[in-house]
């Protein structure tokens, strides 16, 4: 017997003991510090979706495919166990709840980009038995994929299903992985993150990138900010509302972006 | 006492060797499971959990009513449960038990599952639905096993097991409240999003449980000595009756609260269950089934005369357990998801190997079940003394 | 003594069994250490070829290092490290391990490996060494 399958029993023995207390070690308080670069001092990042705009003028299939390459996001063709961050929807699905038998063909045409709405009371956040998804000072709901046990209840939590799951080893559905991004093992949970990597880096995320101007970012407690000047500009509803949980993503109307 | 459950007649070491396979065979099916991940089973991104969640639910409620048969003997003295009330403990032991593993194999990073422990999460429901089981798991094994002890040894169980009986009623009350605060609290999910969801989740539990239970004595009444009285059935089966009803009337509210409102959300798992929607049905004759089977275990129940026949009895009482595994362990859970925050019908059926890892949990539960009470009828039929005669010895 | 004889059999099986890999490597050589290969590219390109730590430092302390950097970036949203001596790195994984050490079978798995351990970073976390 070799040496290292001895020391794998033993390991196999103290493994319960050992993990909780190299754990523990990094247990420490949690500062509440803002992250560096553009984001310091942002209290609520947000998105406004200039629905005239994203649908006219935006290259719309660039942005999901942007974000899914440069996140790793696998592309699994069963839409039961597909992983997605951003997509696609129309009104009446996206928006079950204000359907009207009359909508104009304007709207019933219309294609709503749906992410994950960093809700400010999110109710995945509240229901996550590990802090594995949490809430950023900055107001992004965050994942940490270390932390996730794969119980999905952030899944029946979340009103909007923005959540996915790995249901399986994503890898081999990643056509290229990139190298400077992570991908996920399976059995957890993610969703879209607002790209904190790029925005510790001062960059916008890769959906406002690629949207050129149809989605705008910025800093919802910032009456002069980008965001909130869009939001002056015309009528923005967010999903279900009425529920609650206070999304950050809005869908703006006649904001002046198009022509209609 | 262990030893007890060694030396057992053919039938009983058949029975077991017949859970032994049932369990290799859930166990490898669970090793598929851990090695592909989660895709091996129906669930999907929309209906994120199945058959394992549902049976988890269900079980929490089978454990939670052994407090039907602790509430009268510890609170109203009501002797003729003395003898079954080990019955109850150990039936919640063995459901508690299958109700964690069902949680355990339902998990993407199972290996992980301490980071509940690691990370306390007082916010989340589920930590403490964790705290609860595992608190309800210790306090009945710790009374029964306690209680039993003495009871083979001819002395009146220590005073503190009776303190800790008290403790466990309404802890057992706290558990399935609990389970339903899993459920009761998420915003969009409307067929969940209902006060009366703990109160239905435990009258269907304190059907179901008890309901289990009479059966499981009149089993152990047939293959033994340990005679459960027919004063202690018949006080049970009046249980399970007025539950059942409770059940079924808590059940009727949802559904006037959801049609006199005429609110879509309400309404739609409700008419996904019973009617189909957008041409999904899978589970509408199963409903429909479970509709009929409480209507007919209700019937049954209530007559005194069909409550006490030989044959009628446990056809009620089957129909009663069926009937709420259906509404409880199938269509509670799985409506839940439907449809989804799309608007959406996505349905949800299990796969073979999921049935299998479902099979291998309920047969690891029997089996611990299987053992408990054969040390409890072996201590009954050799003990010296029986548990309505305790001899009375001065406690030391 | 009451079934003695099945108790000392039990026993001594069970202590022959528990000494096993002791008895089996009595007289063999121990293995000697693992050789860690410090050859890629980017550490050529380094003027100064030092980590983020001491040699030292880093073969003991590696993992709590990871850990901590792992909770900074995650959830404090940390992106810069200070080092001991006050030079500072990028807070990330992929951006200054990864670069350097690239090898993940001549520096990484060969130390892993002789201690039997087997951390799963690499299903996440391999700098695109999947695909090559």
């Amino acid at each position: 017997m070799k040496r290292r399958e001895f020391i794998k029993g033993g390991l196999l023995l103290g493994a319960a003991g050992l993990g909780g207390a190299l754990s523990l070690g990094a247990l420490r308080p949690a500062a509440a510090l803002p992250p560096t670069g553009a984001a310091s001092g942002a209290r609520r990042w947000g998105l406004v979706i200039d629905l005239d705009k994203y649908n006219q003028s935006a290259d719309r299939e660039k942005i999901a495919a942007l974000c899914h390459r440069r996140h790793n996001v696998p592309d699994i063709p069963d839409t039961k166990t597909e992983i997605k961050w951003i997509w696609e929807d129309d009104f009446a699905h996206s928006f079950a709840e204000m359907e009207s038998p009359y909508l104009s063909d304007r709207i019933k045409e219309m294609r709503f980009p749906v992410l994950c709405n960093h809700c400010a009371e999110p109710a995945c956040v509240k229901v996550c038995p590990t802090q594995a998804t949490f809430q950023r000072p900055d107001g992004i709901v965050n994942m940490d994929y270390h932390r996730c046990i794969g119980c999905r209840f952030c899944m029946a939590g979340c009103p909007f299903g923005a959540r996915s799951f790995n249901f399986f080893d994503p890898r081999p559905y990643i056509a290229e992985i990139d190298p400077l991004y992570p991908t996920r093992t399976g059995g957890v949970v993610e969703k879209c993150t607002f790209c904190v990597e790029r925005l510790t880096a001062g960059l916008p995320p890769y959906c406002v990138e690629a949207a050129a101007g149809a989605i705008i970012f910025g800093d919802l407690s910032d009456p002069a900010s980008e965001a909130r000047r869009a939001l002056a500009s015309g009528f923005a509803i967010r999903r279900k509302a009425e529920l609650g949980t206070e999304p950050s993503v809005y869908y703006l109307l006649g904001g002046g972006g198009g022509d209609a | 006492m262990l030893e007890k459950a060694l030396s057992g007649s053919r039938r009983y070491y058949g029975w077991l060797a017949f859970l032994g396979i049932v369990i290799v065979v859930g166990v490898i099916a669970y090793c598929r499971q851990f090695s592909h991940g989660l895709g091996l089973t129906g669930m999907s991104r929309d209906v994120t959990w199945g058959l394992y969640i549902s049976q988890f639910t269900f079980l929490v409620g089978v454990a939670a009513s052994g407090v039907m048969v602790a509430i009268p003997y510890y609170l109203h003295n009501y002797k003729a449960f003395a003898k079954i009330v080990i019955l109850g403990e150990f039936l919640a032991v063995a459901a508690v038990l299958m109700a964690m593993l069902f949680i355990f194999v339902d998990l993407g990073q199972p290996v992980r599952v301490l980071n509940v422990l690691l990370h306390p999460t007082p916010h989340s429901v589920m930590f403490w639905d964790m705290c609860v089981l595992c608190g309800y798991l210790v306090l009945n094994i710790l009374i029964g096993w306690t209680a039993l002890g003495a009871e083979k040894k001819g002395f009146p169980p220590p005073r503190w097991t009776k303190t800790l009986a008290y403790i466990a009623i309404p802890w057992a009350v706290s558990i399935h409240t609990v389970t339903a605060f899993l459920y009761a609290g998420l915003p969009g999910r409307y067929y969940w999003l209902s006060a009366i969801m703990a109160a239905r989740f435990l009258s269907s539990a304190f059907a179901a449980g008890p309901a289990l239970l009479i059966l499981l004595c009149l089993i152990v009444r047939r293959y033994s000595s340990f005679k459960a009285s027919d004063e202690s059935i018949g006080a049970l089966a009046k249980i399970v009756c007025y539950a059942m009803i409770t059940n079924v009337f808590f059940f009727l509210l949802e559904v006037f609260t959801a049609f006199y409102s005429n609110i879509p959300g309400h309404k739609a798992a409700l008419l996904y269950l019973f009617f189909g929607l957008e041409g999904h049905a899978n589970l509408v004759p199963f409903m429909w089934l479970a509709a009929l089977l409480a209507f007919f275990g209700i019937l049954l129940l209530t007559v005194p005369k069909w409550r006490r026949g030989k044959k009628t009895l446990p056809a009620a009482l089957v129909a009663v357990f069926a009937a709420c595994w259906l509404d409880k362990g199938l269509g509670l859970i799985l409506g839940g998801f439907v449809p989804n925050s799309f608007e959406r019908v996505v349905e949800y059926i299990p796969t073979v190997n999921e049935i299998l890892v479902v099979m291998g949990v309920y047969g690891i539960g029997f089996f611990v079940l299987t053992i408990l009470y054969k040390v409890a009828v072996a201590i009954r039929e050799t003990g010296k003394g029986g548990p309505e005669a305790p001899t009375p010895l001065p406690e030391q | 003594m009451y079934k003695g004889g099945g108790i000392i059999v039990g026993l001594t099986v069970f202590c022959l069994v528990a000494t096993a890999p002791f008895l089996l490597n009595i007289g063999r050589a121990a293995e000697s250490g693992p050789t860690l290969s410090l050859d890629t590219p980017a550490i050529h390109l380094l003027s100064d070829p030092s980590c983020v730590e001491s040699a030292s430092y880093m073969r003991a302390e590696h993992m709590r290092l990871l850990a901590e950097w792992r909770d900074q970036a995650v959830r404090e949203g940390r992106s810069e490290y200070v080092n001991s001596a006050g030079a500072i790195f990028a807070l990330s994984l992929e951006e200054s391990c990864l670069q350097c050490h690239s090898n993940r079978a001549e520096f990484c798995d060969a130390c892993h490996n002789y201690a039997a351990v087997e951390p799963y970073c690499w299903e996440c976390h391999d700098g695109g060494a999947t695909g090559s």
